[in-house]
């Protein structure tokens, strides 16, 4: 257990609290004339200074920064076994590709000639994804996997178009990320769900019943949710593609069958895949991600612009194409994250990209045999990179899902995801990932196990956890009914 | 074996031994043989070194802008890069974290939001901001869909002002084409400026906002109070777009002129170019319209001894809670990026910004002083406009040929309007921060000498 000599941090807006001159950076000298701006601007726009916004010194701005980083959990201090969100390593070595000056201080729209090298790491990663997942086709340009989502059905629903059909239904799984009917919604579809099977996968018998004339897709994540691989994923494509539908492949549990299987065998149409997740770049807080769609033959013309070309005289830009969606973000995409995702997989190789899955599903299935029995599995079907567990043993003791979870706060390890996929009430999701010694993952199983005890012979521990953090367990509910999103000072209020 | 796999061959062999299996296949027999493979189509495994030269050699093929006077804007800016920014980023307890759902061990994630939506919040004069978006284009996007919603659907018409970056506007179509809204762009007048009466005439009683965009992709600063008054007059919501969020550190943010949103791309708090992302999307608004807002936000409050705290919040707005009915289907955001322009601003200083704004505002005027004096064949488009740090530049050739023209006289003199279309000269929008020194401006006047 660690116990944390910094525990709270003043806001910026409380330092420098007599609000003097102190200076945080020097800047170039002003080697020009000096010109006062409401006489070359409108005086009415001209902004008054903020009294309330600080200057403080280079070392205050370091402190502060120091000590907020000392108030999170991270990849780097231990296990972060988040379901679903594939919480590896983020290798050093990806940092230090994405800061060459050459890819970093690059502007996006420099003369083709002075951007080749750029393009050509563009055309690189593209071949190196069409590999991976066997898809002829693939666009780097969504920010992230919810936005690659909605590149690919907006690609699904340009091909209706184009076949003259229109179709109004996206098809999604009761276990889908909430991603997925958002994005239906957002494309201007109808999401509706389909019932899943005793075993948590697809009920073949609910699709056919609802896979008509006017379904445009079936989105479905592979291996799904629970962390269990469709197995009928043949027949359901050819269910799908018999009537006219397409197949939208959420790839964000693609860490669990890299070098094994391909989405292009499976029937997908179209799929997205999180760098963030399967190809290591870092999740920073947040993002930002990258959620490149890679594309079978159907949806290839559709393919947003910008394209990269390799021609003659080297790597050129597309940016009209009549068949294609359009532009879906500014420039090119999350460039520098895709610095970071070739460095990955050049890195690893064929043979080492096989060895993260199969090394990701065999952690996986170690957490699944070391705490079955101890925790309720609802679903038994194998197991892939990820095993959902439910708190049904531990209600019988008052102690909830989100107790468990924080609970482990106490015991130096980030919780798995909770409460998520809703077809598993109570649910823990545990993903371990690759990247961690086998010592992590078992000394994770061991404070999972000490804690189902806990739950039996002191509920209230567990109950009232976490004991040992920066803060004692955060009032969520206070927060969203007094909303307080910006700081404010008293004179304001 | 590879360094980022954790288990050795011997620790699979033990770990394998207690699951009671003999291989590793074993465990992918759930997957069809139909799609299965053995192996991927890709080269061996690669060292650190060979990575370092192969993309090291990769990325001395692009000419970097540090490499020669640089006068690139067009909504992607180089301004200083405090050393302290990228010490921050890289500390792992932040890059190497996740979103914040578990705010007991995330208060340092979640306090920089709190204070990047303050910062952003002070800046644009509205109450409100969200933790990022991923990058102007698409804040834009939510802008506009946001004012659909807030207005329930009833008004079917977008207005947007044809100087708005015609690449947001490209990204824009994308979205409004899937979502049937239909889009009326207006051009400026002879001034480079929007007249309040056009947006009036076009928005009628139909539309649901007039978007523009200050300073506009021409550089030039609109008239904020009467565009706001325009728009509301027609009972649409005013949304302001920022492409140089710089500009904030001198110019009052539309907030306070009564536009309900104000967004855009804050690349130049101290998120380096990068050939185009990441960059970091921001979106503010009023709090009447806040569950409405698309993205993450963090909120105070306390824990449970009444300590202060903060954590993620409105999250019922969002697609992991509302799914089909969420205001957007953002999930990831820019969180790292909302960190770098946190630190950069915090070191700036409020001062530090005004400063550094006003030393882009006299290198600007200067510059444009210079050219003016050679006068022909060299042109300010719209010289009696105000602007902040970027102007429009016309020359003896289309502004394709002028930046080659320009490259082999070692200058990298601006972003060209060739390909862009638009009511606007062919020319060359040429940006100039506090990075640009007085032998910038020298080397760039000599160039256009050389050229005359």
């Amino acid at each position: 257990m660690k116990r944390r000599a910094i525990r709270s941090e003043p806001l910026f807006f409380e330092r420098n609290s007599r609000r003097v001159r102190r200076q945080g950076y020097l800047l170039p000298t002003l080697d020009v004339p000096e010109v006062t701006p409401s006489e070359v601007l409108p005086p009415e726009l001209v902004r008054e200074p903020d009294p309330h916004f600080p200057d403080v010194s280079e070392m205050e701005v370091v402190q502060h920064f120091h000590r907020l980083s000392q108030l999170n959990y991270a990849v780097d201090e231990g296990l972060y076994p988040l379901g679903s969100c594939t919480m590896k390593y983020n290798p050093r070595i990806n940092e230090e590709t994405a800061r060459l000056p050459g890819f970093a201080c690059l502007h996006p729209l420099q003369p083709q000639s002075q951007i080749q090298g750029a393009l050509r790491l563009i055309w690189e990663l593209e071949e190196s994804l069409k590999a991976i997942t066997g898809m002829p086709g693939v666009t780097l340009q969504p920010a992230a996997g919810a936005h690659g989502e909605l590149t690919g059905i907006l690609m699904i629903r340009k091909a209706l178009e184009a076949r003259g059909e229109k179709r109004e239904v996206v098809l999604a799984p009761d276990s889908a990320h909430g991603t997925n009917p958002a994005t239906a919604t957002f494309a201007g579809f109808r999401a509706q769900e389909i019932p899943s099977a005793d075993d948590g996968t697809v009920d073949l018998g609910a699709l056919d019943s609802m896979m008509d004339e006017t379904v445009a897709a079936l989105m479905l994540t592979v291996p799904n949710t629970l962390g269990v691989f469709e197995h009928k994923i043949l027949e359901i494509a050819e269910l799908v593609h018999s009537r006219g539908g397409f197949i939208y492949m959420d790839g964000a549990n693609l860490n669990s069958f890299v070098g094994r299987a391909l989405p292009g065998l499976m029937g997908a149409d179209a799929m997205h895949i999180n760098l963030h997740k399967t190809f290591s770049t870092p999740h920073g807080g947040g993002g930002p991600g990258a959620g490149p769609v890679t594309v079978s033959d159907a949806l290839l013309p559709h393919l947003p612009v910008p394209k990269v070309h390799r021609g003659d005289g080297g790597f050129e830009l597309q940016w009209e194409d009549p068949a294609s969606i359009g532009q879906m973000r500014g420039f090119y995409g999350n460039f520098l994250i895709l610095v970071r995702a070739l460095t990955y997989i050049w890195s690893l190789g064929a043979e080492g990209l096989r060895s993260m899955s199969d090394v990701a599903v065999l952690y996986a299935n170690l957490v699944r045999h070391r705490l079955n029995g101890a925790y309720h599995l609802k679903f038994d079907a194998p197991s892939l990179h990820e095993v959902v567990f439910d708190d049904s043993l531990q209600t019988r003791h008052e102690v909830h899902n989100v107790d468990i979870a924080k609970r482990l706060l106490d015991y130096g390890f980030h919780p798995p995801t909770m409460s998520f996929p809703l077809i598993v009430h109570g649910a823990l999701m545990i993903e371990p990932a690759e990247s961690v010694a086998p010592e992590e993952v078992e000394a994770f199983c061991d404070a999972m196990l000490a804690i189902a005890k806990e739950a039996e012979s002191d509920p209230e521990l567990v109950k009232s956890a976490p004991h040992d953090t920066p803060v004692g367990r955060v009032d969520e509910v206070r927060a969203a009914r007094n909303l307080k999103v910006t700081w404010t000072p008293e004179e304001e209020t | 074996m590879h360094p980022w796999v954790g288990a050795g061959p011997e620790d699979r062999r033990h770990i394998l031994s207690e699951l009671g299996l003999k291989s590793i296949d074993d465990l992918f027999a759930s997957i069809p043989a139909g799609v299965c493979v053995d192996g991927l189509d890709l080269p061996p495994a690669k060292d650190e070194s060979w990575i370092r030269r192969t993309l090291g050699e990769m990325a001395s093929t692009n000419v970097a802008m540090d490499s020669t006077p640089c006068f690139l804007g067009a909504g992607v800016y180089r301004h200083v890069q405090p050393s302290v920014v990228d010490a921050v980023l890289s500390r792992a307890e932040f890059f190497t974290s996740y979103t914040p759902y578990q705010p007991e061990i995330s208060q340092g994630t979640l306090q920089v939001i709190f204070e990047f939506q303050t910062l952003i919040s002070r800046l644009t004069g509205l109450d409100v901001a969200n933790a990022s978006l991923y990058d102007g284009a698409t804040a834009l996007v939510e802008a506009v869909l946001f004012s659909h919603r807030v207005l329930r659907g009833k008004r079917e018409l977008v207005v947007v002002a044809e100087t708005i970056h015609p690449m947001y506007r490209r990204v824009l179509d994308t979205y409004t084409r899937a979502a049937g809204i239909e889009v009326a762009v207006v051009s400026p007048g002879t001034d480079g400026r929007l007249d309040p009466d056009t947006i009036r005439k076009v928005a009628g009683d139909r539309a649901c906002c007039v978007a523009i965009q200050s300073p506009n992709f021409l550089g030039i600063i609109e008239d904020l109070p009467q565009l706001a008054t325009a728009a509301h007059d027609c009972g649409a919501l005013a949304v302001e777009v920022v492409t140089e969020a710089v500009s904030l550190g001198l110019l009052t943010g539309g907030g306070s002129f009564g536009f309900d949103v104000v967004c855009g791309e804050a690349q130049s708090f101290g998120v380096a170019p990068g050939f185009g992302g990441p960059h970091l999307g921001f979106f503010t608004c009023s709090p009447k319209h806040l569950r409405q807002m698309p993205g993450r936000l963090a909120g105070e409050t306390v824990d449970e001894d009444g300590a202060r705290a903060f954590c993620l919040t409105l999250s019922t707005r969002e697609q992991h809670i509302r799914r089909a009915k969420a205001t957007s289907n953002i999930c990831t955001n820019q969180g790292l990026m909302a960190l770098a322009a946190t630190v950069w601003l915090e070191a700036m200083g409020g001062s530090g910004l005004r400063e550094l704004a006003s030393s882009c505002l006299a290198r600007t005027e200067e510059l444009k002083r210079r050219i003016a004096a050679i006068g022909d064949p060299w042109r300010i488009a719209y010289p009696h406009s105000p602007t902040f740090n970027e102007f429009l530049l016309v020359g003896p050739a289309s502004g394709i040929e002028l930046v080659e023209q320009l490259a082999s006289e070692g200058v990298l003199a601006g972003v060209p309007t060739t390909d862009w279309g638009g009511s606007w000269p062919d020319g060359l929008l040429v940006a100039v921060t506090e990075r640009n020194s007085a032998e910038d401006l020298d080397a760039f006047v000599a160039a256009l000498e050389t050229l005359s």
